[in-house]
């Protein structure tokens, strides 16, 4: 059974409709690649799946919940992890504490507030792989672009997702990060099911997997890139001839 | 940003038990505990000895009280960016509770010397207690009460307010309409609080004659001793894991919902436990300077509040604590000196401080011992890890 | 006792005068006057109660002026030559001598030479009597409908005779109507009224509808059990009218209040919902636009009074500059720093207000100050059951215009362009060639400018003191707020929505608490919908 289902979603702001009969399936452990030109409804699609967005119809099923009615916080305690563009990490704690707070755990107030142990060797272990274990102690705000990036993956793996939702992982980052971070989400498919949100073709292709290309909030076409960028309404549309 | 954020030392390699864990009492908080220590101390023996007058006594004491409130509020804006420009509500309504025991405590020693009805009341013509009013001539009642009612009105305002994701600029408007709406229902006589003359012309409390000196450093002591309570409870929460998931949503809240903390049970949290801390500073108040009004509710009042706190920089709960004193000694000084000079004092404060000194007299002193670090060659992060 | 019986006397005497008044009124001539007049000098109660009925007997207008001054205690004589005189009182305990027909001036006097001519309060209610019986025949409409008003008030059965002979030489509609009514009135007092009469009195005052008519209604008994429910029904009838006119005043004072929120929020709405600054400094600003149109009358009165009633157009544009210039200083000198930093402006201005509202207690001192109605304001008229008084309607009138104007300059101004692209996005506008910070300084001006103007109408109607602003700045962020920022239509709506919910709630719960329940309301309605009633919708705005 798949992890997760659109089944027919759409949402409109003001008459126009952000997502309008979007249908798509992900299946636990996939690696997919979601592409489409601006206003396509790819942020919206996410904001539908993490809860932020109550869509106009429609079901969503994430795991066998329905996800029209749960909250961001309910989504990501389902196990849904969310990458925004911007990278948002919190800047006024040490690179350790915002994988301290990323952690599987009890998110309650009082259980944190008077939470004693932490979980030190998996702390160890998420820096060590994001690469930033001799910048443990510092303020998060201290980071590099591209190391806000990899801090924030470092978050959403301490989760440990079933889901990981990408947006735009590549944006400033430099070739060589970009390689790594195409290697590392190739990586994690498998144990946790990889959706990317990415206009960089060159990224797509790295990332070497099936892509699905959304347009006016549906999907308009779906498989291997070749397939895909082989299609005419894509090429219309996405590229613009 | 925010430099209170302490750590202990801990060894830049390898993992120990627990990591980046603080201590309840890091360098600051023992130097300013022990500060108020020697004030509950030095200022009793000071006025025994004669060297301080008495009404003295009282006036620090209600600078102590600020000092709470300052900190109740830093709590709530500093660590978790929650601007409330209604805190002065809290602060009055457990002054009123506390008043009102006062006022059952007068008994038949009042103006109309009704056993049953304090002399307003009588005043009015009522024939028999209000209900809200029963259970008040119970000390420890009233004392539950005072912390009680604001918690109680924080967690009903902040549990619309926050599951509505009400945030900012918005929040603080209705924080403030809140204040303004509670101070034009307690102006009114048909309220039962007094009206516009508020309570006042206490006798004593549990006995003890509010007029005599041992009593009023009773209550100075006592004062000093919730400053430290709260202090350390609000240093509590901040160094906890809740501390850093409340800093979190101040920063960047969107990333803390994603995480899966619920941010509407933090706020609330936070909220309410400000609330309480600004209720139990209003009792402490109420029978120190011997009357509580409706005044107290004005959007102006509360407003004062913010400043201390910004003055002493937020985010850190000793500065809030300094900034009360600073600017409620500033206000004592100058009223009497130059009572025209108050508000242009006041204003220019305001505006130098939020453009000037964003983050108050603490954070110009780290940027200064930073700066010293700076110039021996070291990483000035170095010095705040190790603080 | 016996000077009480003399007094009823004598006004049996001015009554039985009256009745036959028609036929010798306006013929008294001017000596004839005098000479009885002249009488007043030395006479006792009771003479001048028989010279008052002889004065009122003539039946002549220019008696009135006469009766009036007598009744005011401005009626003495000379004691050199005995002469009759009306006096003005001069400083120094002087008292100026006027002739009490022409008013022409005879001398000032120590007030040791005359003497006056007193009043008790039985002369008194004679000469009220005397004075509506003179004036229903004057010449000038307003008296006569002001006498009929008396009569209705009085409804004094002895005066139907005056008051039916004045009503058939009646020739003004509205006159004749008030007199009808006034007689209906009577008519329920007259104990030998016919049944006809009477039901057709209780229907006429039944249909007039007032207040006025439902007390006499309420007033009368009659043993006919028809005409007991004739009046039952004609008081249903006139709650009922009462009632729907109560709530177009509710709707009306409604309206007015709304006019005062919006004229307080509007420059807000621009402010804060367009730039997104929360300026706690809006209310000074509307102070000082009171205080510029005190100085303006000020100056007015000092040195060129005859402008007086232009005081209000002198003082608007100077205040809209005055405000504008203020605002503009704010701007610039500290807001501009704290862009971004939303809660750091409304600390920083809320330091600015307590300044200027320093600055205006060290100048102006801490009390209220005067500032006086020009004529176009004063006063009030009817409409239907409404009392609408002038100033409210132009306070309305001018909240309005300065909507238009705003909404004018917003939409079609090439300065109300380069906000809204500012509020957009500001570096493009940046790209575009738009100097941003002088449209931030312009747009805070207008809105400081605006607040300005809404001081000169608000200082018509409210205290002008250094607390002017303080007492407006919740109410206004209130309105913008529930309107939704952002949205001048929203204020618009926001302010007359709470102004007219504050009305209807303030006859069961008072005003305070009408208030505090409308404050409330507004908190809640902020949870349900926290970015006001016509809050902007997309994706943008939710995140």
């Amino acid at each position: 059974m798949s992890l997760l289902i659109l089944d027919g979603v759409s949402r409109s702001f003001d008459g126009f409709k952000a997502v309008n009969g979007m249908t798509l399936a992900i299946e636990p452990g996939e690696l997919r690649a979601i592409i489409g030109p601006n206003g396509a409804g790819k942020t919206t699609m996410m904001d539908i799946v993490t809860g932020k967005t109550r869509p106009d119809g429609g079901t969503v099923r994430f795991d066998g919940h329905d996800m029209t009615r749960i909250d961001e916080a309910g989504s990501a305690r389902l196990g849904i992890g969310r990458k925004f563009q911007k990278p948002t990490v919190f800047e006024t704690h040490t690179v350790e504490d915002n994988i301290l707070l990323s952690l599987r755990d009890d998110r309650g107030v009082f259980a944190t507030l008077f939470s004693g142990a932490d979980d030190t060797a998996r702390v160890a272990e998420l820096l060590a792989l994001i690469r930033l274990e001799d910048r443990r102690l510092d303020l998060a705000a201290d980071l590099s672009h591209g190391q806000k990036q990899w801090l924030e993956i470092g978050m959403l793996l301490a989760q440990d997702p079933k889901l990981l939702l990408i947006d735009e992982p590549a944006a400033g980052m430099t070739d060589e990060e970009t390689a790594r971070t195409a290697a590392l989400l190739r990586d994690l498919a498998g144990d946790h099911a990889v959706v990317v949100v990415e206009h960089d073709m060159e990224f797509v292709r790295a990332l070497d997997c099936r892509v699905t290309c959304l347009h006016q909030g549906r999907v308009l076409a779906e498989g291997s890139l070749a397939q895909v960028s082989a299609n005419e309404q894509v090429v219309e549309v996405y590229l613009g001839r | 940003m925010e430099k209170g954020n302490d750590a202990v030392p801990a060894p830049r390699s390898g993992h120990t038990a627990t990591l980046n864990r603080k201590t309840l009492l890091n360098t600051r908080g023992t130097i300013f505990l022990c500060v108020l220590a020697a004030v509950a101390v030095g200022v009793p023996y000071l006025n025994a000895t004669g060297m301080l007058p008495d009404y003295a006594v009282s006036l620090i004491g209600k600078y102590l009280c600020f000092a709470l409130l300052a900190i109740a509020l830093d709590l709530l804006w500093g660590y978790c960016g929650i601007l409330s420009l209604g805190h002065g509500a809290f602060f009055a309504l457990g002054g009123y509770a506390m008043g009102m025991h006062l006022m059952r405590e007068i008994g038949e020693r009042g103006v109309y010397a009704n056993p049953d009805l304090p002399d307003f009341m009588v005043f009015l013509n009522w024939q028999e207690l209000p209900w809200f009013w029963w259970g008040f001539d119970t000390f420890w009642f009233a004392a539950l009460m005072a912390l009680f009612v604001p918690g109680l009105l924080a967690f009903i305002f902040g549990y619309f307010a926050f599951r509505s994701r009400v945030t900012g600029v918005y929040l603080s408007i209705i924080t403030q309409a809140m204040t303004y709406a509670l101070m034009l229902a307690f102006f009114r006589n048909e309220m039962g609080f007094g009206g516009n003359n508020g309570l006042t012309d206490f006798k004593d409390v549990l006995g003890y004659d509010l007029q005599s000196q041992d009593t009023r450093i009773g209550l100075f002591v006592l004062s000093a001793l919730a400053v430290a309570v709260g202090f350390l409870i609000c240093r509590a929460v901040v160094i906890s894991k809740a501390g850093k998931v409340i800093i979190s949503i101040r920063d960047a809240e969107s990333r803390t919902r994603f995480l899966g903390y619920r941010v509407e049970g933090y706020k609330l949290f936070v909220f309410v436990l400000s609330a309480m801390l600004a209720g139990l500073a209003g009792a402490l108040y109420t029978p120190q300077v011997g009357i509580i009004n409706p005044g107290e509710f004005s959007p102006a009042n509360s407003i004062e509040i913010v400043i201390w706190v910004a003055i002493g920089g937020r985010g850190t709960l000793v500065g809030a604590a300094i900034g009360a004193v600073i600017v409620a000694a500033s206000k004592t000084i100058l009223t009497g000196l130059y009572p025209e000079a108050w508000l242009f004092v006041l204003g220019a404060m305001f505006v130098f401080v939020t453009i000037f000194m964003p983050r108050g007299v603490l954070g110009v002193w780290d940027g200064m011992i930073d700066g010293m670090w700076r110039m021996r060659g070291m990483d000035p992060n170095e010095r705040r890890l190790r603080a | 006792m016996i000077r009480v019986i003399r007094s009823i006397i004598a006004i049996v005497g001015l009554l039985q005068m009256f009745m036959l008044g028609p036929s010798y009124g306006q013929t008294g001539d001017e000596t004839v006057i005098r000479d009885h007049i002249a009488r007043f000098a030395g006479a006792d109660f009771q003479g001048i109660a028989e010279t008052v009925s002889t004065l009122a007997a003539t039946g002549d207008p220019a008696v009135a002026p006469v009766l009036r001054a007598l009744r005011g205690g401005d009626i003495y004589w000379r004691k050199s030559d005995r002469r009759v005189v009306r006096a003005e009182k001069m400083p120094k305990r002087m008292l100026r001598l006027l002739d009490p027909l022409s008013g022409e001036v005879i001398e000032d006097v120590r007030k040791s030479a005359v003497k006056k001519v007193k009043v008790n309060n039985t002369l008194r209610r004679m000469i009220d009597t005397a004075l509506g019986n003179l004036t229903l025949r004057s010449p000038d409409r307003a008296m006569r409908l002001d006498a009929a008003g008396q009569l209705f008030r009085t409804r004094d059965p002895s005066t139907l005779p005056a008051l039916d002979a004045a009503l058939a030489a009646e020739t003004d509609e509205g006159v004749a109507g008030e007199m009808r009514d006034a007689r209906a009135a009577i008519m329920l007092k007259v104990g030998d009224a016919t049944v006809d009469a009477q039901r057709d009195a209780i229907a006429r005052l039944a249909a007039r509808g007032d207040n006025a008519a439902r007390t006499v209604l309420a007033g009368f008994t009659s043993d006919d059990p028809a005409l007991s429910a004739a009046t039952a029904q004609g008081i249903e009838r006139i709650d009922r009218s009462l009632r729907l006119w109560g709530y177009g005043q509710n709707i009306w004072q409604g309206l007015s209040l709304g006019s005062v929120l919006l004229l307080a929020a509007i420059g807000l709405a621009i402010t804060f919902g367009v730039m997104g600054v929360i300026n706690m400094a809006h209310g000074e600003l509307v102070m000082i636009g009171a205080y510029t149109t005190f100085v303006v009358q000020e100056f007015i009165r000092s040195s060129a009074p005859y402008l007086f009633d232009m005081s209000l157009f002198i003082a608007a544009p100077l205040a809209f500059l005055a405000a504008g210039l203020v605002g503009i200083c704010i701007e610039r000198g500290v807001i501009r720093f704290l862009y971004g930093r939303p809660l750091e402006t409304l600390l920083a201005t809320w330091g600015i207000s307590l300044i200027l509202q320093q600055a205006v207690r060290t100048i102006f001192g801490p009390n209220n100050r005067e500032v006086g109605n020009p004529s176009f304001m004063s006063g009030a008229f009817e409409l239907g059951g409404l009392t609408i008084t002038w100033n409210r309607l132009w306070i309305l009138l001018f909240a309005l215009m300065i909507f238009a104007f705003l909404l004018f300059v917003m939409k079609r101004t090439r300065l109300g362009l380069q906000m809204r692209a500012v509020t957009q996005n500001r570096a493009m506008a940046a790209d575009m060639g738009i100097r941003t910070g002088w449209v931030d300084a312009m747009t805070f001006g207008l809105g400081a400018g605006i607040a300005g103007l809404a001081g000169v109408a608000l200082s018509q109607i409210d205290n002008v003191s250094p607390n002017l602003g303080q007492s407006y700045i919740v109410d206004s962020f209130m309105v913008v707020v529930f309107g939704g920022a952002g949205n001048l239509w929203g204020a618009l709506a926001g302010a007359f929505t709470l102004g007219i919910a504050n009305k209807f709630l303030e006859p069961f719960s008072g005003a305070v608490l009408a208030k505090v329940l409308v404050l409330i309301f507004i908190i809640l309605f902020i949870q349900k919908r926290p970015r006001g009633l016509f809050a902007l919708k997309g994706r943008a705005v939710e995140q």
